[in-house]
């Protein structure tokens, strides 16, 4: 079958690539362009391992074909910070133990980036159902929560101290 | 899991993407959100070789409110029938039921089109449309024709729909009255063991309209216009709640399969039943 032209722009610089309809934007982020934060723990929906942003949505990147994502803007974790410029999200995980085998870890905090985005001041209930599409096997999630709770309150201050 | 090969189509307008199903017959099929159809064709239960993307057909998207009419375009998303203000005041059992489906993720990409389409008894907007008496306008190649979702469902993946049609919009009338949509579930994520739509208008402290329906118990949706009539005339108490569990169960057929034999299936489906009717009748 036929490959497609498919334009993304990942992490804000524009990408062009060629790809078969069918391959899923998780295997194009990892194989083709080298990105390998988000992982791939299921393949079935179910663990949010392969979640990135697209759109300013958070979807499971296992689930989503190339084709689909052909003109969209995808935001992985290696565009939220580096290592020596560490994302408020990726601080607060590491100060908090928020991670263990780290497996889950990308796109835990990929969909914390964006519940925060859409509620900047959630409650603990909030965190919890927000996340509700990414699985931990080590942690046991409190420190996960907590993790995006103190997120949250310092990326509040930083923009109060702002203004 | 790679699914097998197809040619990708991405028309701007309805009459395009009719025109691709109409062209390639038994070959296409259309794709919303894809969280149903993608880990289909990814398991390989479904092969499809041509694809066509309704994203781009904004006349398919949007949720308009006109006094008590309400009309969804077949695109809007789960998230986005969470999100509108104006869905939550007209018909609150929306908003109720949307947030019971999957996960964030998945209500992200997810269609109100695409569920109601699917005809997958587990999904829990078929049920819910059909409490709400709603009508799905389908366009084919020879124009658009209503059909009430009462009417939709006929077996497991079996629907009135014809495999050149599209469906673009469900509308209903915003009837008002005390709501609840009650699932109960295994975890996050998971389809229905059993859930109910329950909708009950008050009169005077007496019961003078409900519309029951109840999904993942059958092959289709259960609608059972006698549960309702159980309650109405009623102050819905005990007994006539009692009543109309009864006539409920009287009409549903579960299976057993992973989330249990058909007697535990039963029992929780009354339990969901009282749960929803009790919490309906208390925002009546
Ligand atoms: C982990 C997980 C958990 C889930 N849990 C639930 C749940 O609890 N409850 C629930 O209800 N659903 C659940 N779902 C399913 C989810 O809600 C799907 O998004 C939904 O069933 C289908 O919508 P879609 O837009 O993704 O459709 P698609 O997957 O794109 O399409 C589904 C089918 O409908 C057809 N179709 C789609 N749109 C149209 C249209 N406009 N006209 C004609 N045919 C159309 C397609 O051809 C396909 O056959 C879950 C999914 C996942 C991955
Ligand atoms: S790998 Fe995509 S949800 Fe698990
Ligand atoms: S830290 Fe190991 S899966 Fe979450």
């Amino acid at each position: 079958m036929s490959r497609m032209h498919i334009t993304l722009t990942v992490n804000g610089e524009e990408r062009e690539l060629l790809a078969e309809p069918r391959e899923l934007l998780i295997h194009v982020l990892r194989e083709k362009l080298g990105l390998t934060g988000p992982h791939i723990g299921c393949d079935t929906s179910h663990c949010g391992a392969c979640t990135v942003e697209m759109n300013g949505r958070s979807v499971k990147a296992c689930t989503v074909f190339a084709a689909q994502a052909d003109g969209a803007e995808i935001t992985t974790i290696e565009g939220l910070g580096s290592p020596d410029g560490l994302h408020v999200l990726q601080q607060a995980f590491r100060e908090h133990h928020g991670l263990q085998c780290g497996f889950c870890t990308p796109g835990m905090i990929t969909r914390a980036h964006r519940l925060l985005q859409e509620n900047p001041d959630p409650t603990e209930e909030e965190v919890r159902f927000g996340m509700a599409g990414n699985l931990c096997r080590c942690t046991g999630y409190q420190n996960i929560v907590k993790a995006i709770l103190a997120a949250a309150e310092e990326m509040n201050t930083v923009k109060e101290a702002a203004e | 899991m790679i699914p097998a090969s197809f040619e990708y189509h991405r028309p701007t307008n309805l009459e395009a993407a009719l025109a691709t199903l109409k062209e390639f017959g038994d070959d296409a099929r259309v794709l919303a959100g894809g969280h149903s159809l993608i880990p289909m064709m990814k398991l390989r239960m479904a092969a499809v070789e041509h694809l066509v993307d309704l994203q781009a057909i904004a006349d398919l998207k949007g949720i308009a409110i006109d006094g008590g009419t309400v009309r969804i375009g077949a695109m809007t998303t789960q998230h986005e029938l969470i999100a509108h203000q104006g869905l939550a005041q007209a018909a609150p059992i929306i908003r109720e039921a949307a947030l019971q489906i999957a996960d964030p993720q998945v209500r992200y990409m997810g269609t109100v089109g695409g569920n109601v389409a699917n005809g997958d008894p587990g999904n829990d907007m078929p049920g819910l449309m059909q409490c709400l008496d709603a009508t799905y306008t389908l366009a084919g190649p020879d124009g658009t024709r209503e059909v009430k979702a009462r009417a939709f469902y006929e077996a497991a993946y079996m629907t009135a729909r014809e495999d050149d049609e599209i469906l673009t919009a469900i509308g209903f009338e915003a009837t008002g009255g005390g709501w609840a949509y009650e699932k109960q579930k295994r975890k996050i994520g998971d389809y229905a063991t059993a859930a109910a739509a329950v909708i009950l208008q008050k009169d005077g402290g007496v019961c003078s309209g409900a519309s029951i329906a109840m999904t993942n118990l059958a092959d289709t949706p259960v609608w059972a216009a006698e549960a309702g009539e159980a309650l109405v005339g009623t102050a819905c108490e005990p007994d006539a709640v009692g009543r109309a569990v009864e006539a409920m169960l009287a009409r549903i057929e579960p299976t057993e399969d992973n989330r249990g034999p058909v007697e535990f299936k039963r029992h929780v489906a009354g339990v969901i039943l009282r749960r929803a009717i009790e919490r309906a009748w208390s925002r009546a």
